[in-house]
């Protein structure tokens, strides 16, 4: 599941330390740097521009996007009123995708299960995201006993595979007999509790890197607080890296709460979730696959938009790739 | 070397620790009537309560209550479900499958991921590296609850190319599918770390040596590269074959393959508490340790790494 996520991690690591990169490397000619303060991300975004498949995935988001938000713009049917007449109706005008095993439109299901699916993915995306930024650049700033503590974290939480401690906690939660919305803070929570780790430890070695940087014992003799040069100076040269991961995270946080709902622990029916479409849907494919082929374009679609963007920013902002 | 080994020890004792205390506590510190869970719908008295409250040592505090978990699964006594079976047998009947389904993966991965990877970091640039870099893009983004059931649909029902679903004793043809299906994910990721590998160690200063004292090509890519290159993949593969038995949870309940991950899958739906936490335990144990075997490796294939 956080395949992607280790494999951005690894690429990253063996590329140079920040966006900004070093300022006094080789072949950077230094009066580029003067005429144009922020020309890394400017050369990063000129680069981006050309890319057709960043184009692609971010049509994709925003249309996901629109979706989540608006689902009503998409399809005027409600995906709960279901008529068992309708049994695998075929395709209609009505109902573009025809209607699955309990007659419900398999179109108007997919559409709304995309704001669920959406609220967990941002949500475990940004506490996540949160988590992975105050602790992996205040434990890479301060360092000390404080780094050791958040490494040993990271550990115990890289031990436990996401999957596996999300079954456990979910079966927790749905045990508990909590409502829809329990139930979705909690996959948010669960997610973004074991999902932080790559972040923290990217951040946390962008910021070993960029703390013996000159402009950072510049700032420090001009006698600005931890705060601001943290803020300031180092926040903003790891962006870049911790951008992509949580991008990449988003993808599988989706792909992760498709995967609680299909075993059964995550979101249950009468909510809209893929995974839920998914899991019942396979049971008659034989029947007709049709209710299993949509909602699995629309997740795999969606968690493909998210990674594809994530992965053309890294590219992007790698200069070697240049 | 020597004081790398403690540390690597304790730390693995230390997050096993961890994360069978909060596994152990999510699951019974706040989980709701065990003793009415055991009795179903049935009523049950004060004195059986009282019973089988001692029985199962609930009683005990709770930090008591850890530890007796904690000894009995190194004492690899994982309990009973709540239909009296043994987790263990359960467990011993599944591992073998598991283990099958898990190394038809890697092997898929090898073949595809790796050679993949080498051609691409070789040809850096070129048409093939491009397609199989879109390519894998697309293999990492789509999740197994979609490729499983997808994948099932299209060989084994609109193409007859392989059974359906699994029989109780597997055949190794019956877990062909699943088996690639499994190891897709990790095609991918394995055909990147290789090309990244491949196409750092081209730059490197050693296979300069050799290709101006006029080795032959084959020679440098064969010897000099590959074996730089393939350290991190032998690493990958390791901590992948961990996670492995863990992913397999959607696949081996997709082709019904009676394996560690469907009976995890079976115990959700069945409600099953004790077989979840005996099953996540294991599960979680074989991870840590496969890591700690390959951390291990990782400082005997390549002697460059100095642990202080």
């Amino acid at each position: 599941m956080t395949d992607f996520e280790s494999v951005a991690a690894t690429e990253l690591h063996t590329a140079t330390p920040g966006p900004a990169g070093d300022p006094n490397a080789p072949g950077q000619p230094h009066t580029l740097e003067v005429s144009k303060p922020r020309s890394a991300s400017a050369d990063a975004w000129r680069e981006l521009r050309r890319r057709p498949l960043f184009w692609i995935a971010l049509v994709i988001v925003a249309l996901i996007l629109l979706i989540a938000a608006f689902p009503s713009l998409f399809t005027s049917a409600d995906p709960t009123t279901c008529a068992l007449r309708n049994r695998m109706g075929a395709p209609s005008g009505a109902a573009i995708f025809g209607y699955d095993v309990q007659g419900c439109d398999v179109f108007a299901k997919a559409i709304y299960g995309t704001k669920n699916s959406l609220l967990v993915g941002t949500g475990a995306a940004l506490l996540a995201g949160i988590l992975g930024m105050v602790l992996g650049i205040t434990s890479g700033y301060f360092g000390g006993w404080w780094d050791g503590v958040v490494s040993r974290i990271i550990d115990i939480v890289l031990g436990l595979p996401l999957l596996l401690a999300g079954i456990v906690f979910m079966k927790r939660v749905t045990n508990a007999g909590g409502g829809q919305t329990a139930i979705l803070l909690a996959l948010i929570a669960i997610l973004g509790l074991l999902g932080w780790t790559t972040a923290a430890r990217v951040i946390r070695s962008s910021v070993i890197t960029a703390k013996q940087q000159d402009y950072v014992h510049a700032a420090k003799m001009l006698g600005a607080g931890s705060g601001r040069i943290m803020w300031r100076h180092i926040l903003p040269n790891s962006l870049a890296p911790f951008i992509v991961i949580i991008t990449m995270a988003l993808g599988s946080f989706v792909a992760a709460e498709a995967t609680l709902s299909f075993l059964g622990i995550g979101l249950r029916p009468p909510a809209q979730s893929w995974g839920i479409e998914i899991s019942t849907a396979r049971l008659y494919m034989r029947e007709n696959a049709v209710p299993l082929i949509v909602p699995s374009t629309f997740l795999a679609l969606t968690v493909l938009a998210f990674i594809i963007l994530g992965d053309a920013i890294r590219e992007a902002f790698d200069p070697k790739l240049r | 070397m020597f004081r790398y080994l403690v540390r690597r020890f304790l730390q693995m004792i230390m997050v096993f620790i961890a994360t069978t205390f909060i596994v152990y506590s999510l699951m019974y510190l706040t989980g709701g009537d065990p003793i009415q869970a055991l009795a179903g719908e049935k009523p049950v008295t004060d004195l059986q309560r009282a019973q089988l409250t001692v029985k199962y040592g609930l009683d005990q505090p709770f930090l008591v209550r850890y530890w007796n978990y904690l000894t009995d699964l190194l004492h690899l006594d994982f309990g009973t479900t709540l239909t009296g079976r043994s987790i263990k047998d359960i467990l011993l009947d599944a591992w073998p499958v598991t283990m099958q389904l898990a190394l038809i993966a890697i092997l898929v991965t090898i073949i595809f991921g790796v050679t993949a990877g080498v051609i691409a970091g070789i040809r850096r640039g070129s048409i093939f590296d491009n397609a199989t870099l879109v390519l894998t893009l697309i293999v990492i983004g789509i999740p197994s609850v979609v490729l499983a059931p997808l994948s099932q649909y299209l060989f084994t029902i609109q193409w007859k190319l392989f059974p359906t679903t699994a029989s109780g004793n597997p055949t190794w043809y019956e877990l062909l599918l699943p088996g690639i299906v499994l190891g897709s994910l990790s095609v991918a990721t394995a055909m990147r770390l290789t090309r990244a590998s491949v196409s750092e160690n081209l730059r490197a200063d050693f296979v300069r040596t050799a290709r101006s004292k006029g080795m032959p090509g084959r020679r440098v890519i064969g010897i000099h590269v590959l074996r730089n290159s393939l350290i991190p993949i032998v690493t990958f593969l390791g901590v992948e074959l961990g996670s492995l038995m863990a992913g397999a949870i959607v696949t081996e309940s997709v082709f019904n393959v009676p394996g560690v991950g469907f009976q995890l899958a079976r115990a959700l739906k069945t409600e099953d508490t004790p077989l979840v936490i005996g099953i996540v335990s294991v599960l979680v144990i074989v991870f840590l340790v496969a890591n700690l075997i390959v951390d291990l490796l990782y400082a005997v294939l390549d002697p460059r790494i100095r642990y202080e």
